[in-house]
């Protein structure tokens, strides 16, 4: 399992990068690992607001669905259309294949960096 | 194996209806179909031999032990399919003048009889079409109920994790926020779980008791006096009636309503996915919400469906009840309990029952500490039942237990077959130990080896295209 | 008493004894004292088989089975080629569980595949599902899929099936959804008050084609102004029709269901039916129930599952779109067995049979004098007519064991299928112009 050292992380697995004041989410290593094969990936509208700590949208497996929870309070700017037909790319490159893009940031969750990250999935394993 | 559309023959047909003997009509221009659909073009030797060879690549539950936990697949009667094919009722239209339909009349209304007194209810309608639409249609009751009152504070019904999925997916279709609630280890309902989240805004409790793991919680009258004390209602899943039918009834046990599946407990057969049917029954003061057609009977009801539901499931249901009678209905249940029994302790010196006690119809296996052993896991076992003709349990369910595999063997196994499925079962815990490889590739005999899930969900093929 | 426990008494003790019990009762210790049951239920005893075959018999018997039916209204009395009774009675087919091990079903698997194909090709849809319970669900299940977050409101018209109607609505109870009754005019979906009812909460537009009266709609005209708003415009179809109506897909709806009784199913006093469901590539997803997909297995073999299963209530639980999981699929079995052996012009036949029988009566009937049709316009099979002494005609045909239309509204709604042959008809028309005179 890789961790990328250059993003911040929630324990629900979600990766969060801030690209200036836009947040760019995707989900770790770690979470495509334990989710297996990706197959789909439903994703919220762009102009939804979407709340730390709550749900966004989801991502399947064949035998599973798996919330996607957001790290940060704020309106989605951008979604990556691309995942709608790829769902695997969230397996293959999890730290690339970001999710969503937030805009308007009012409030975060808490969030580890990569050392407590580590941690918490040493932790879960 | 060649789909039917890969057989047909373009101009080939089967001769069954006459000629038209009134002048043609012709469909306004606007409205005529352009190209013809691309149906199958077959002699009706095509067809049958078609039928005849897919019908090979099926396993029914009259043609094999069939161990499906959660499932009831009990022999299904011949008789009953037989009764359920006389054209005194296949071929009665449902909007038949009252006085041409006594006898599907008195079939409903005997077998609401005999049901209700079985359950311990007092009115039933059949309109439900399956377990799930059963379900729908009980919690709709106890929406109806609260609404009539004025009470609309009452948003919440509660789930134990333990619960058939359909469970928290009816709640939610009626409207309500699910409250899932831990259970305690044995799959019972934890009583402070269960009094933390009571209040003002509970609706109700959806339950099934046997619960899912097989145990009858004895807590039940605990249970369900908690729930009304609160002002909610309590909703019995009727899938595992089959335990205790003619034993206790749900309406001693404390439940306002109720649904079966005849599919299930009452014989009557799944038919690859149904139909079923999913009688609901209720308690008096539930009896004036209960759903009727708006064409047939009267409007200003709730509805679930067209008409009065799935009659012909309804008449085998009720040739069952007429076979068994007072005695049989419990001999089926105890017959059921001791099966089970039976064979969990012929499996418990190879694989780990979840719970170690007397079981109800149905016991849970617990694969984990063997998986960790070999590495076969629970799908592994599944899979490789095929090969010696059996249907596998249900895995991994309920989600409470790891590498779970459920057994129901039901009571219309015999005591040889139960011996025979033990020592399958044997064998298989000794293989997984000497070769864990073949059994990571199971089935090696079935039509097919394991269908890749993924390449079917990342790019779906969900109708035939010609080439 | 009848009994399907094959073990016998000595078996049974001896099961007993090897799990160190000597009664049943010790297999329900923890079914309380109070409530276990200490008697015999109040119950009939049990009978033999022949005994049960008489009681169901004479319970047949207290049914009239008329020799012509001319009566629809949901249920439609269509030819049943033998075969098609017979394939579904294989106690394969028919004992079946769900296919979900794949490995163990690929005839059901492959059966549900074809029945998909062909629904899509009747609908000219791009997606079925397995089937649901029936025509009406089929329209609830519908009108749910069609709702998001802003759009919730489902406009139904009028000229629907009474009993689909109903459905909607108490499915839309369940969600606490609106549902908004477009009127008729002339009895068909009023294009105008449609249009006036439609907004940016509207989620859906339900018609039936052809409607409860038989008429064929002015579907264009409706799904155009429905698209328009925004809405999804759902079409319940009669899938006789569609051997020679155009396409849902054609007449633009967005989803196509349907009641499947007519293909193959008996009447059955009501049930079971089959509801069939597809839609366009974009709303697969939101589609309910069961759906099988084509595969390869770990050989490369050619191969069918259950798929997109993470859509369904085992997995998404309070999430999922709808509960359902047991459907009709023995009933989609038959249509589909129905379908293989009528074929694309069987199919149009027994339609363009039932339609120009429906004519012809109809004509026949409406130069009686007194007797008119309620509504102008374009009719498949069905027909509703003012008419004097709709009783007396109506005990009248009954005297001559044929099942005549439906009261309703004041008037008689009839139905004609393949079934019926000219003589019969004119028969018919016979005992009503002596009933009116």
């Amino acid at each position: 399992m890789t961790i990328n050292p250059d993003l911040q992380y929630t324990k629900s697995h979600e990766w969060i990068r801030m690209d200036g004041d836009i947040a760019v989410i995707g989900i770790s290593d770690f979470a495509q690992d334990a989710l297996g094969d990706l197959v789909f990936v439903n994703l919220p509208e762009i102009g939804d607001n979407v709340t730390a700590g709550e749900s966004f949208g989801d991502v399947e497996s064949v035998k599973a669905v798996s919330d996607l929870i957001s790290p940060v309070t704020g309106t989605v700017c951008e979604i990556n259309e691309e995942l709608l037909d790829a769902p695997e790319m969230l397996n293959n490159d999890p730290y690339g294949a970001w999710i969503i893009k937030v805009n308007n940031i009012d409030g975060a969750e808490d969030l580890l960096d990569p050392a407590a990250y580590e941690e918490h999935c040493a932790s879960e394993a | 194996m060649k789909l039917i559309f890969e057989k047909s023959v373009q101009g080939r047909r089967c001769s069954i209806l006459p000629t038209c003997d009134v002048p043609p009509t012709e469909m306004p221009s606007s409205l005529k179909r352009e190209t013809a659909p691309m149906l199958p073009q077959m002699s009706e030797t095509d067809v049958s031999r078609h039928y005849t060879e897919l019908c090979k690549h099926v396993h029914g539950v009259n043609c094999g032990f069939y161990p499906l936990g959660s499932c009831t697949m009990k022999y299904n009667p011949r008789i009953d399919e037989e009764m359920a094919s006389l054209p005194g009722f296949t071929s009665i239209h449902p909007l038949a003048p009252e006085s041409s339909v006594a006898g599907c009349i008195e079939v409903l209304e005997t077998a609401k009889k005999y049901l209700c007194e079985i359950t311990g209810m007092d009115g039933m309608t059949f309109q439900p079409a399956a377990g799930a639409h059963g379900e729908f249609t009980g919690v709709l009751l106890i929406k109806q109920y609260h609404d009539s009152r004025g009470d609309q504070k009452r948003t919440k019904i509660i789930v134990p994790d333990s619960a058939h999925g359909t469970n928290p997916a009816t709640a939610a279709m009626c409207g309500y926020q699910v409250v899932n609630i831990p259970s305690a280890p044995d799959g019972c309902v934890d009583l402070n779980a269960l009094r933390a989240v009571l209040g003002e805004d509970t609706a109700g409790l959806m339950l099934t008791n046997p619960n899912t793991v097989g145990i009858f919680d004895e807590n039940i009258p605990e249970i369900t006096r908690l729930v009304h004390e609160a002002g909610g209602l309590c909703y019995y899943d009727g899938a595992n009636l089959n335990a205790v039918m003619g034993v206790v009834r749900p309406g001693d046990m404390g439940f306002d309503c109720v649904h079966l599946n005849l599919h299930k407990t009452f014989a009557t057969p799944h038919g690859g996915g149904g139909p079923g049917a999913g009688a609901v029954g209720c308690k008096s003061f539930l009896v004036p919400f209960l759903p009727h057609s708006a064409l047939m009977e009267e409007e200003g009801h709730l509805q679930v469906r067209s008409f009065m539901g799935n009659f012909l499931v309804v008449v085998r249901a009720l040739t069952y009840l007429l076979t068994l009678g007072r005695e049989g209905i419990s001999e089926a249940a105890k017959n059921a309990v001791l099966n089970a029994n039976y064979l969990m302790a012929r499996i418990k010196g190879t694989f780990t029952p979840a719970f170690d006690r007397i079981c109800m119809h149905e016991f849970v296996l617990d694969l984990s500490e063997y998986k960790k052993a070999t590495g076969v896991s629970a799908l592994d076992v599944a899979k490789s039942l095929i090969d010696y003709g059996m249907h596998p349990p249900t895995m991994y369910f309920p989600l409470i237990v790891h590498e779970a595999l459920m057994l129901e063997p039901t009571e219309t196994e015999s005591k040889e077959t139960l011996d025979w499925a033990a020592e399958v079962f044997r064998t298989l815990y000794e293989l997984g130990y000497k070769d864990p490889g073949y059994m990571h590739e199971a089935p090696h005999a079935a039509q097919i080896g394991r269908p890749d899930e993924v390449k079917a969900a990342r790019t779906p093929v969900l109708r035939y295209t010609r080439s | 008493m009848g009994s399907y426990v094959p073990s016998t008494e000595e078996q049974r003790r001896e099961m007993l004894q090897s799990i160190g019990l000597s009664d049943y009762r010790e297999l329900y210790k923890d079914v309380p004292a109070g409530m276990y049951l200490d008697h015999l239920l109040d119950l009939p005893e049990g009978k033999s088989e022949l005994e049960v075959s008489r009681a169901l018999a004479a319970m047949a018997k207290k049914n009239r089975v008329y020799d012509t039916v001319l009566r629809g209204a949901g249920a439609y009395d269509h030819y049943i080629p033998s075969i098609v009774k017979q394939i579904p009675a294989k106690e394969e087919f028919l004992t079946a569980y769900t296919p979900y091990q794949a490995e163990i079903s690929q005839g059901v698997l492959q059966s549900i595949f074809e029945y998909q194909t062909e629904i899509c090709e009747l609908t000219g849809m791009d997606v079925s599902n397995a089937s649901v319970y029936d025509g009406a669900t089929a329209a609830a299940e519908a009108a749910a899929m069609a709702r998001d977050r802003k759009r919730r409101i489902t406009l139904v018209s009028a000229s629907t099936h009474p009993d689909v109607i109903n459905t909607i609505r108490t499915y839309s109870y369940g969600t606490n959804d609106e549902v908004k009754i477009i009127p008729t005019k002339n009895g068909k979906t009023d294009l105008e008050a449609m249009k006036a009812l439609l907004g940016p909460e509207v989620a859906s537009v339900y018609v039936q084609q052809p409607n409860f009266f038989g008429l064929f709609e002015d579907a264009d005209a409706l799904s155009d102004a429905v698209h328009e708003s925004g809405a999804l415009f759902i079409l319940g179809c009669n899938p006789i029709a569609l051997g020679i109506m155009k396409t849902p897909r054609d007449l633009g709806a967005d989803i196509a269901v349907g009641e499947g009784q007519p293909l193959g199913l008996p009447i059955g006093f009501g049930g079971p039916y089959l509801g069939f469901m597809a839609t366009t590539q974009k709303y697969m997803r939101r589609l309910p129930g069961r759906i099988v997909g084509e595969t390869t297995d770990n050989a490369g073999n050619r191969a069918y599952v259950l798929s997109l299963q993470a859509r369904e209530q085992h997995i998404r639980r309070e999430k999922a779109g709808s509960n359902i999981c047991s459907n009709e699929a023995l009933c989609a079995l038959t249509a589909s067995v129905y379908l293989a052996v009528m074929g694309p012009d069987g199919l149009a036949e027994a339609a363009s049979s039932s339609m120009a029988k429906a004519h012809y009566l109809c004509e026949q009937l409406c130069s009686l004098p007194g007797i008119s049709r309620r509504f102008e316009g374009e009719f498949f099979h069905e027909f509703l007519l003012d008419m004097p002494k709709p009783d007396k005609v109506l005990a009248a045909l009954d005297e001559k064991n044929i099942l005549g239309g439906l009261p309703y509204a004041d008037g008689v709604l009839w139905c004609v299928t393949e079934k019926v042959s000219k003589e019969t008809l004119d028969e018919v028309v016979s005992i009503v112009k002596e009933a009116i005179a």
